[in-house]
């Protein structure tokens, strides 16, 4: 009951976000914040991330393909598959649930039980408007982060293949371009708009409608972290089964 | 004017509010006093239109609340004022940008037309240097004032107060009261204080509804608070020792 309780009430906020919106003057301030906050605040982390984690799959593959008939350049070829399809359109998002998701609950969250929610409300302020929309308008700029992460990891790999000596630089990029496929790229950022959805959406709603203090806050900024995660990783299946099978 | 008409809450199984009817009237301080927990706070954010009552009736001088549109009912918010328990300053903004954003959102003045209003409430409530602190690095009392000069910022009818003074040491609260009692008397506006504090009600409490267990137990001011019987009033009123022993000399000088 409470899962459908939970489900319905998520729905009836998305609704409530394109409601009665907030003067545009105010809004446009709340966007750049927010883009400020969720997409460049993110840049740092996960730029590490992924030119690291591109170098370890790069080497994973190519001692895991130690076999004299299987070309070189598959190497890249597998970095770069399995960068773009997954790691960097669902490994960041789930990353990021818990970066901008914890972020976006607790600044929501803390709002409630400071009653500077309240406040909103007693002006006559879509609150619901005011403060998740701005985070939605922002999250629309995530396909720019999943970009960087999808060069930054081909990039690591190509790193991690020329330092360990796996391949020759040449090798690696034959690699990466072969068998080029547009569709790939569609469902990488399909995802990535679906990911960007759930993680403006979901954190915003465990911060929204929590009620307590500041213990509260914590544990709400928790259960929006396993939850985005959870919708990130079924989503990310539900896609994957309807476009490339 | 405000008149409230057998008013009841209930959040699920708990009923809160058990049928209240009283009015408040325009220019005059009116508090609400009564234990924690005895439905203050719910019984003011009934008045603001936060929470829907699911029996009884609010009049803003004549208007029924839930007989407006969604607009009107938007217009009839934008006359109100609320100074919250905690203050609720928006944490991420300035106190001056605090005080201007009721004026952003509601109003059409120019950015300089703002700030002069912003300049004068906020030296009504004797803030003269604060403009850009943030909220986190101002005191409690310099946060409730900043709370108030929001409130007031758009020259609101009414003015709702959860426990102004809460937190406070007692000469600052008693500060804060009389600052919302001058401000109530010179816009002629229609104010309600939360409190539970009897300095308060010494201070400024020429009109008392006393709130039990979510029934209005008692109404009356402070110069009638100290001669009543009721139980549940003196049971209140005296329940700190001081109180206790000033009552005491009281009786035994009359005897
Ligand atoms: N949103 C809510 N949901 C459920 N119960 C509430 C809510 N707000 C207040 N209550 C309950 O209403 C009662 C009165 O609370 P309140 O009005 O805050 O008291 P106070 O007089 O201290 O301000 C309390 O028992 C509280 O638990
Ligand atoms: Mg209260």
């Amino acid at each position: 009951m409470t899962y459908l309780y939970n489900i319905g009430t998520y729905f009836l906020m998305i609704k409530e976000m394109f409601r009665k919106p907030t003067k545009w003057s105010v809004m446009k301030t709340l966007i750049f914040k927010d883009i400020d906050d969720l997409i460049f605040g993110s840049l740092g982390i996960v730029a590490f991330i992924s030119f690291f984690v591109g170098g370890v799959v790069t080497i994973q593959t190519a001692l895991n393909i130690d076999n004299p008939l299987i070309p070189k350049y598959l190497v890249g070829f597998a970095t770069r598959q399995s960068v773009v399809l997954e790691f960097a359109p669902t490994f960041i998002s789930i990353i990021m649930a818990g970066k901008v998701g914890s972020f976006i609950t607790s600044s929501i969250g803390t709002m409630r039980v400071t009653e500077q929610i309240d406040a909103l409300e007693v002006m006559g302020i879509n609150a619901i408007n005011y403060l998740v929309f701005p985070k939605f308008i922002a999250m629309m700029l995530y396909p720019f982060v999943i970009s960087i992460a999808m060069f930054l990891g081909i990039l690591g790999g190509m790193a991690a293949c020329i330092y360990g000596g796996f391949s020759t630089l040449e090798d690696y990029i034959t690699g990466v371009q072969m068998d080029f496929n547009t569709f790939h790229i569609t469902y990488a950022f399909v995802k990535t708009f679906v990911f960007a959805f759930l993680l403006a959406t979901i954190p915003s709603y465990y911060g929204y409608f929590m009620k307590g203090g500041a213990l509260e806050v914590g544990k709400a900024s928790t259960t929006s972290f396993v939850w985005t995660s959870v919708m990130i990783i079924l989503l990310n299946y539900l896609l994957t089964q309807l476009m490339l099978s | 004017m405000i008149e409230v008409k057998d008013l009841h809450k209930s959040f699920g199984e708990a009923h809160i509010l058990k049928g209240i009817s009283t009015v408040f009237e325009k220019g005059k301080t009116s508090l609400v006093i009564g234990q924690s927990g005895s439905g203050k706070t719910v019984f003011l954010k009934c008045l603001l239109g936060l929470f829907h009552p699911e029996k009884g009736t609010i009049s803003y001088d004549g208007k029924i609340y839930a007989n407006l549109s969604d607009d009107e009912k938007r217009d009839l918010r934008a006359e109100m004022g609320m100074v919250f328990q905690g203050s609720a300053l928006f944490d991420s903004m300035t106190i001056a940008e605090n005080v201007m954003f009721p004026l952003r959102m509601f109003t059409k003045q120019s950015k300089s037309e703002m700030q002069d209003r912003v300049d004068f409430v906020l030296n009504r409530v004797n803030l003269f240097e604060a403009h850009n602190k943030m909220p986190s690095e101002a005191s409690g009392g310099m946060q409730k004032r900043v709370a108030i000069a929001r409130a007031i910022v758009n020259n609101p009818k009414y003015l709702f107060c959860d426990e102004p003074n809460s937190g406070l040491d007692p000469k600052t609260a008693i500060v804060i009261d009389n600052l919302i009692q001058e401000i109530t008397d010179e816009y002629n506006i229609t104010t309600i204080i939360n409190s539970h504090d009897m300095n308060s009600v010494m201070e400024i409490g020429e009109k008392i509804v006393f709130l039990k267990d979510g029934h209005k137990a008692w109404e009356g001011s402070n110069q009638t608070i100290f001669k009543t019987d009721n139980e549940a009033v003196t049971d209140f009123v005296y329940s700190s020792e001081l109180f206790k022993k000033v009552r005491q000399m009281y009786l035994e000088e009359r005897q």
